[in-house]
């Protein structure tokens, strides 16, 4: 058994060696992923929590720019911070003090919003168990060759992750929610991101297979925000994702930084707080894996030799609508305020009641058996 | 003649049935702030209703062609508006929007139920203009009697099949401007739409974006019909915020862009300019602009038309940037002849009082107006404290139509035809109660409060100057918006603004309050009865203190009794 894999080990090494594209094509075919989804959530509501909606934003940013697109990204931001009246530059969520860098952008499109970010919708996009009028931007379309981004922020605390103030998630119900995935097959490998007070608690629960983790703190651990500007007069960013958005702002998407060096992000000395990761769970060397498998979406082109010949084009066959032979209907406005058929619209139909007489007559009817009953004697304490 | 009439088959076969128009039309107003208003037309004349499959869009989106033919819509009007328009200080609006988002839609007679159908709808809405429209249900939607006609052409209303809701908390923001824009034929590249970035958009006092689709007369025999699709955006520049106090507004300055071209598949594009109060326009370089007048809104207003088809706008720089100075004391601002105001009325968290004023400023002519009130269930409103006044007597309304509300399944709906007597303030008010809501009900955010929507007041409002009744002549297409039927009056609609309540909240720290006061109470009280009952009491020697110790110790030396 072993001497055959030995030997068609050599055989392929002979035949990778070769060619320089074999090379590349080989590096292709590592990750086993077709397409790439992220699912951004921020979770926190109200003006003071500005840097979570910039966090969430700014990894949004990044993973835009890296190649994958709206339609596969679902983001998820419990308010609105650009169009807030205490924004003193409307329609900007800015990351950087001195508004350098703008990164809500000109072409945003935001999934969940407001209060429809809850628990309950979160769950249920990872999961897919979705209502069927659920339009297709509110969906994760994941399949088994998918490789999801998942980048929480808010505030949390040892073991849950508060939800706009008035609910949580606990660190078993997403690990839950992460084994229904995979049993699911609706994912290949997931990166899970998380920046929070005592972020490493909500990856400890986990127990599925292709599951890596990182977080901004370690349980006990408080995560620090960067720094407030003087001009808007609140927090922008949190330190572990500034620095996180920082690194990715050198990565491209030809990129072959890996893994390891995002476990290098914001060592203690820039965060304060110990960042924490986990890979125990996931199959490849993380030294393996490429930030671009996660963060990117490097599309895998096939390049064939066949030729194929196209048809000729499909004539569009026109209706052509018989005019003259049928009566032509006269279509004309409408009155936008017909007055006096107003006045004279007939009444809707109100809801049936039993006619008065009929009531009347039910009262005289256990007035009667009542008085029958007891004696006439109780009359005369009525009239 | 046979191989003529071929030809003239072919002819009209090849020929384009879709239409791409772009406007926009700059209006200074009296306080110093300017009012920009793009309007988007496309016209197509396409069948979706009668089962041909269409599976070629060329001008017209198909995302809303979809939505068109699945949910066998007639008609639908969409907005979502950012801030209130003050009628006092701007006059009336072109395309009138209440704040948040308010969707109204006509569906044809062959749907058979029409709720459900309303929702799928809503939610496909929400994935397309990216706005939490799904929180439209049953409890905002009402089913209007009298207002909101249809605004495109038909011959039968019957308002089962119409379905109306506001969300007076939807937020707007650029993620609804990126997917409108991205509806246009020519996105955001070319054209009349370069101009909206939305960093200068959202720095307003007013904001507006809207869609709206009806079937429209594509001639004057009205014999055929073809689809229209209009965005309309409306904005209003604040004259300290954005125009540093100076009444002087350049495109440059409005929208951090100057035009260069017009976008190549419209059929005309083209700019509007009021110049009726004599603002002095200019620009980099000679143009000559078409001077043009126009009756809108009851009022013959002057144009300065700048054309973006023709090349030589743009001349040798191939920017168009244009310069509007005025001043205060020019010109006489119309004062708009219907205006409406509400407010809630009352103290505590019990009850209360929903106040609607109504204000008639035509000197001499009443006229008719319609007001839709849909109040959410858990106002409870009393209809029999129902009362209108105009001028202190009682006015009795020609039409009221009332639908109550049922906890938790639908919302109040009040309409009523009231007449309004001429130079006179029209006050409607009723009484309601809060309700308690049960805990899962409430907002993450309660104390901010419950919104109400705008009440809607639809008149038919008396004209200063005859209207234009001929509906299919090339007019500008601010003016040709709502249909005028007679010269005498023109339609309009007005929101009011929405109410902000609070209902009774409850504390939500409470239960961890409780618990660590039950806890505390029990502990404290079974604890010490507890020791009371079972603890025993046993006499002891106390062991002496270090100085009485010492002093024994040196008595004992000394030979004499130790101390007690």
């Amino acid at each position: 058994m072993k001497i055959p894999t030995l030997l068609s080990l050599f055989a392929a090494c002979f035949v990778a060696g070769s060619a320089n594209i074999e090379e590349n094509v080989g590096q292709f075919f590592s990750s086993g992923h077709t397409n790439n989804w992220a699912v951004l959530v921020c979770t926190s509501r109200f003006w003071f929590n500005y840097r979570h909606v910039a966090n969430t934003l700014s990894v949004y940013r990044s993973v835009k720019r890296l190649g994958i697109p709206d339609s596969h990204i679902v983001l998820m931001l419990a308010d609105d911070m650009a169009c807030n009246h205490r924004n003193p530059k409307p329609a900007t969520v800015f990351s950087h003090k001195n508004m350098e860098l703008n990164v809500y952008g000109d072409d945003v499109e935001v999934d969940y919003r407001g209060y429809e970010v809850t628990v309950e919708n979160f769950l249920r996009v990872l999961t897919g168990r979705l209502p069927p009028s659920t339009p297709r931007s509110k969906r994760l379309l994941s399949d088994d060759r998918s490789n999801i981004l998942i980048y929480l922020t808010g505030h949390g605390g040892n073991g849950f992750l508060k939800f706009q103030d008035s609910e949580e998630i606990s660190n078993v119900e997403l690990a839950d929610a992460f084994e229904q995935m995979w049993q699911k097959r609706r994912y290949n490998e997931l990166l899970f991101i998380i920046d929070t007070c005592q972020g490493a608690s909500m990856y400890e629960r986990f127990y599925s297979p292709n599951l890596m983790a990182l977080a901004s703190s370690q349980v006990g651990e408080d995560s620090l925000s960067h720094q407030p500007d003087l001009a808007i007069g609140v927090h922008l960013m949190d330190r572990y994702t500034f620095y996180l958005l920082e690194f990715l702002e050198d990565i491209h998407p030809a990129s072959k930084a890996n893994m390891n060096d995002l476990f290098k992000v914001c060592p203690k000395s820039q965060c304060v707080s110990t960042p924490g990761h986990r890979t125990d769970l996931f199959l490849r060397d993380p030294g393996s894996v490429l930030i671009t498998d996660f963060f990117g979406s490097v599309r895998k082109v096939e390049i064939t030799t066949e030729t194929i010949s196209l048809t000729d084009p499909i004539k569009q066959v026109e209706e052509i609508a018989v005019h003259g032979e049928q009566e032509k209907e006269t279509y004309s406005y409408v009155d936008q305020l017909p007055v006096s058929e107003i006045i004279h619209q007939k009444p809707k139909q109100k809801d049936w009641h039993p006619p008065d007489g009929f009531i009347l007559g039910l009262w005289t009817l256990i007035l009667l058996v009542f008085f029958k009953s007891y004696g006439a004697k109780h009359l005369k304490h009525i009239f | 003649m046979r191989y003529v009439h071929d030809l003239q088959l072919l002819v009209t076969l090849t020929h384009p049935k879709d239409d791409f128009q772009e406007e926009l039309v700059i209006r200074p107003l009296q306080s110093g702030d300017v009012y920009a208003s793009f309007q988007f037309r496309t016209l197509w004349e396409t069948d979706f209703m009668k089962g041909n499959k269409v599976s070629h869009y060329r001008l017209f989106p198909k995302s809303l062609g979809q939505v068109i033919s699945k949910f066998s819509v007639r008609e639908l009007h969409i907005s979502f508006t950012q801030g209130y328009w003050r009628t006092m200080q701007w006059g009336q609006p072109f395309m009138p929007s209440p704040p948040g988002a308010e969707l109204w839609v006509w569906f044809q007679d062959s749907v058979t139920d029409v709720d459900g159908t309303w929702k799928e709808l809503t939610n496909v809405l929400s994935g397309i203009f990216c706005a939490s429209l799904n929180f439209i249900d049953s409890t905002n939607t009402v089913q209007p009697s009298a207002s909101f006609k249809p605004l495109g052409i038909g011959n039968v209303t019957d308002h089962r099949f119409l379905r109306y809701a506001t969300l007076p908390r939807e937020i707007v923001c650029t993620e609804n401007l990126t997917p409108w824009k991205k509806l246009l034929p020519c996105g955001s590249k070319a054209g009349l739409a370069v101009l909206m970035k939305s960093e200068k958009l959202f720095h307003s006092s007013f904001h507006s974006q809207a869609v709206h689709i009806r079937p429209v007369c594509q001639d004057s025999e009205c014999t055929t019909t073809s689809w229209e699709l209009r965005q309309t955006l409306n904005v209003v520049f604040d004259l300290h915020t954005s125009g540093q106090g100076k009444r002087e507004w350049s495109l440059f300055k409005m929208f951090s862009r100057t035009l260069t071209e017009a976008c190549p598949l419209a059929s005309s594009s083209k700019i509007y300019i009021d110049i009726t109060d004599n603002p002095q326009v200019s620009f980099l370089h000679n143009i000559l602009s078409l001077k043009i007048q126009a009756v809108v809104l009851g009022d013959r207003r002057t144009f300065s038309v700048y054309d973006l088809t023709e090349a030589n706008t743009f001349g040798s720089m191939r920017s168009l940037n244009l310069l509007i100075r005025w001043k205060s004391s020019e010109g006489d601002m119309l004062r708009p002849l219907l205006h409406a105001e509400r407010y809630v009325a009352g103290y505590g968290l019990q009850t209360g009082e929903i106040h609607t004023l109504m204000y008639n400023y035509h000197p001499f002519r009443s006229f008719p107006i319609l007001l839709l009130d849909s109040v959410p269930w858990y106002l409870r409103l009393y209809i029999h404290t129902l009362t209108v006044t105009s001028k202190g007597k009682d006015n009795k309304p020609s039409y009221i139509h009332y639908q109550p509300s049922k906890d938790r399944v639908r919302p109040h709906l009040l309409e009523m035809l009231v007449q309004l007597p001429p130079n006179s303030v029209t006050e409607v008010t009723v009484q309601f109660e809060r309700a308690l809501l049960k805990w899962t009900e409430y907002t993450p955010d309660p104390n901010h409060g419950f919104y109400v929507g705008s009440s809607v007041i639809s008149a038919l409002v008396p004209s200063m100057v005859a209207m234009d009744t001929n509906n299919t002549k090339e007019r500008p297409l601010f003016s040709s918006f709502f249909p005028c039927k007679e010269e005498s009056s023109y339609f309009v609609r007005i929101y009011t603004e929405p109410l902000l309540v609070n209902l009774p909240t409850p504390d939500f720290s409470m239960p961890y309050n409780v618990i660590c006061l039950t806890c505390t109470v029990v502990a404290v009280g079974y604890g010490s009865l507890y020791n009371l009952l079972t603890r025993s009491f046993q006499i002891e020697e106390p062991n002496p203190r270090l100085a009485k110790r010492i002093a024994n110790v040196i008595r004992r030396l000394r030979g004499v009794p130790p101390l007690a």
